[in-house]
């Protein structure tokens, strides 16, 4: 009788890990701690970069896989994210008593209810905008460009009609303002509600696309489509649900995106898809790993450089684009071979 | 095109005429009514109005030669559209007006338009049309936030206002007599200035467009991977385009600050405008230079008149609150942005083509 333990899963040869690329973020906070001198700074810089890091990461995750599924591109993305925030207004209007309320249980039902709302909202307008929008224009890049920016004209001005067009104040609820002073260290505490969201959210998108049947398939269709509609999978219907469900999580990162700023405009989506952009550019169209990187190494840059050097703070994300593509010219980690 | 005189005008136009009656009758009606607009309507909107049209013609023609006859998006042309403003608003403001100001700032300007568009094309024009497209808004954002915030050098978020030079100025009276019941002025003189650089501008991208060069532009944009096999480098044929586009934004910029006296973010660098330009692009026709001058003028028209029209329209649907809402005067851009990807699905020529084809 013949081992058989030799053929089971185990003993397959693992993807190497690419180190270089995944110290990047640790080795760049232990260099910045001798650079920014006191350590107190340090922590309140790095918290800030966390926080801002995964709030990008929540919103370019969506559109990152979109891309690396189907090869569709939506630059009308960050219209999701300011829907999502103007939905807050949904649930922040008749429970405008619990945001006020001093208690942390009543402060969180609402952020989830708030997130819950806004995630259905966006996934629904996702399913619209794909259908309407996106699906007519399938492989040519020009012109999903064009029609997605144009989806982004006429839904940003949707915006105005429903909500009015002037900038609309929302307050964070009552436990989650101020600072946690830890020592000398004062970090926000939305900052840390806003890191351990992005956790939560990059864990479970890690779940589910490396231990689920459903996450095999996604990540088999990044690699090769048309191999998995071979084998009989209906690759249409996957995309579309990667499409809602980045959608939804546009809405979230608009969400968290909607407190942070604390002022709610129809362009706030569009303003911050710039870094969105260069977040996917810099992990790899595609790779989800990759934009969970990039979205920190861009955000604790901007804090480090803000601190040491504000005039260059203006261009740093260009630079770590720059510098990146330089070492990697394909971004962090290349994904999708097309 | 008709009789005799068709040698000369078709050299003009590089024989790519509009090869459409109602397209010809459109343009000449274009033309002529912003040749006539200072003398046929009077007062400061009208002649405003025709000058911006005169510097989007110039600003979508450009972008045309990326998007319509490259086939790639940029989201930097505002970026060098800015550029020229600055360069000779900076000019004039620190030298005092003058003709040789206004050259040096101009030349200034072409020199730094052409510099970043061959950097930013060699890095990245390598890669695919997506990579370029995001690139490239990173780069005009970063730009845009650099002139916001240099205030020593660009005044910040307020723009400059300078000083134009004398010849162009409203108390200029270069005649003691009305022409044709019109006084002319410096404003007068400097409009017409304009008119003529976008002429000049219009029919050297024409040329452009139908020399050799743009031929093998077609081609890539049809197909990048043949043109490549028979032997055209295409990121040297792709990145010689965005220099000339580029260029061709600098001077549209240019003549947009000497119009305002005044340059700003909001004025050139804005989102925005690169929005206009698009719409203007894409509604006109891709892919020929004359749905720049249609496109340019209908959003012209459309952003100066329609808000008027639209006001009496939701004045009238007062009662029906989401109707009004929608015919609010601010709303002008929805209504364009539906026509906008009507037009890609539908009519991916535009205007022009449809002209064209339906002749």
């Amino acid at each position: 009788m013949t081992d058989l333990g030799a053929t089971t899963p185990a003993s397959l040869p693992a993807p190497r890990r690419d180190w270089a690329a995944l110290l990047l973020c640790p080795v760049l906070m232990a260099a910045a701690l001798p650079l920014v001198g006191s350590a107190s700074s340090w922590v309140t810089l790095t918290a800030a970069g966390l926080a801002m890091g995964m709030m990008i990461f929540l919103m370019a995750s969506g559109l990152t896989l979109v891309f690396g599924l189907m090869d569709v591109i939506n630059f009308g993305h960050g219209v999701f994210i300011s829907i999502g925030a103007y939905a807050m207004l949904l649930v922040l209007g008749p429970l405008a008593g619990w945001a006020e309320a001093d208690s942390l249980p009543l402060n969180l039902a609402l952020l989830a209810v708030c997130i819950v709302v806004a995630m259905a909202v966006t996934a629904a307008l996702g399913l619209v905008f794909e259908r309407v929008i996106i699906r007519p224009v399938y492989r040519s890049h020009l012109k999903q460009i064009l029609v997605t920016m144009g989806g982004m004209i006429v839904a940003e001005q949707a915006i105005h009609v429903v909500w009015g067009a002037s900038p609309v104040a929302i307050r964070l609820p009552e436990a989650f303002r101020g600072a946690i002073v830890i020592g000398d260290a004062a970090v926000e505490r939305y900052r840390v509600v806003a890191v351990a969201i992005g956790l939560v959210v990059f864990a479970g998108m890690s779940l589910v696309l490396n231990r689920t049947r459903l996450g095999l398939l996604i990540r088999a269709g990044v690699e090769n489509p048309e191999m998995v509609e071979a084998l009989g999978y209906r690759i249409r219907r996957l995309f579309v649900g990667v499409f809602v469900a980045g959608s939804a999580l546009a809405g979230l990162g608009g969400v968290m995106w909607g407190f942070y700023r604390q002022t709610l405009t129809a362009g706030m989506g569009m303003e911050v898809m710039v870094l969105v952009f260069i977040v996917i550019i810099i992990g790899g169209l595609g790779s989800v790993g990759g934009c969970f990187v990039g979205s920190l190494l861009v955000a604790l840059v901007a804090n480090y450089v803000g601190f040491l050097a504000p005039k260059l703070a203006l261009v740093s994300n260009i630079l770590v684009m720059a510098l990146v593509l330089a070492w990697r010219p394909q971004g962090l980690f290349p994904v999708a071979r097309r | 095109m008709s009789g005799g005189r068709g040698g000369v005008l078709a050299a003009l136009l590089s024989d790519d005429g509009p090869r459409s009656r109602v397209l010809a009758v459109l343009l000449l009606a274009i033309a002529a009514g912003l040749a006539a607009t200072p003398f046929v309507f009077p007062g400061s909107q009208p002649i405003g109005a025709a000058a911006k049209i005169c510097v989007f013609i110039m600003l979508a023609a450009s972008y045309d030669i990326l998007l319509g006859y490259t086939g790639v998006v940029s989201f930097a042309h505002t970026m060098f559209f800015g550029i020229g403003g600055y360069g000779v608003a900076i000019a004039l403001d620190r030298l005092g007006p003058g003709w040789g100001q206004v050259a040096l700032g101009v030349v200034a300007a072409l020199g730094l338009s052409c510099v970043l568009a061959l950097a930013i094309g060699l890095i990245s024009l390598r890669v695919r049309a997506i990579f370029f497209a995001m690139i490239t808004l990173a780069v005009a954002s970063a730009f845009l936030v650099l002139a916001s915030q240099l205030s020593t050098l660009t005044g910040g978020e307020d723009g400059i206002s300078f000083q134009l030079p004398g010849e162009l100025r409203p108390a200029f009276r270069p005649f003691a007599e009305p022409v044709l019941g019109l006084a002319i002025n410096g404003r007068v003189l400097a409009y017409y200035m304009i008119l003529a650089v976008t002429v000049l501008v219009f029919l050297g991208l024409l040329r452009v467009v139908n020399s050799p060069f743009g031929r093998v532009l077609q081609a890539i944009r049809e197909n990048e991977f043949r043109a490549e096999a028979l032997g055209y480098r295409v990121v040297a044929y792709r990145t010689a385009a965005s220099v000339i586009s580029a260029c061709a934004a600098t001077v549209a910029g240019a003549m947009l600050a000497l119009w305002l006296r005044y340059n700003g973010p909001d004025t050139t660098l804005s989102f925005s405008i690169m929005i206009d330009v698009l719409l203007m692009v894409v509604i006109g026709g891709m892919g020929t230079l004359y749905g720049a001058v249609v496109g340019a003028t209908l959003l012209v028209l459309a952003q100066t008149y329609l808000q008027a029209v639209m006001a009496k329209a939701s004045a009238a649907a007062a009662g029906a609150p989401i109707v009004a809402a929608i015919l609010h005067p601010d709303r002008w851009l929805l209504w364009l942005g539906v026509l906008f990807v009507l037009s890609v699905y539908f009519f991916p020529t535009g205007v022009v083509g449809r002209l064209r084809g339906g002749r």
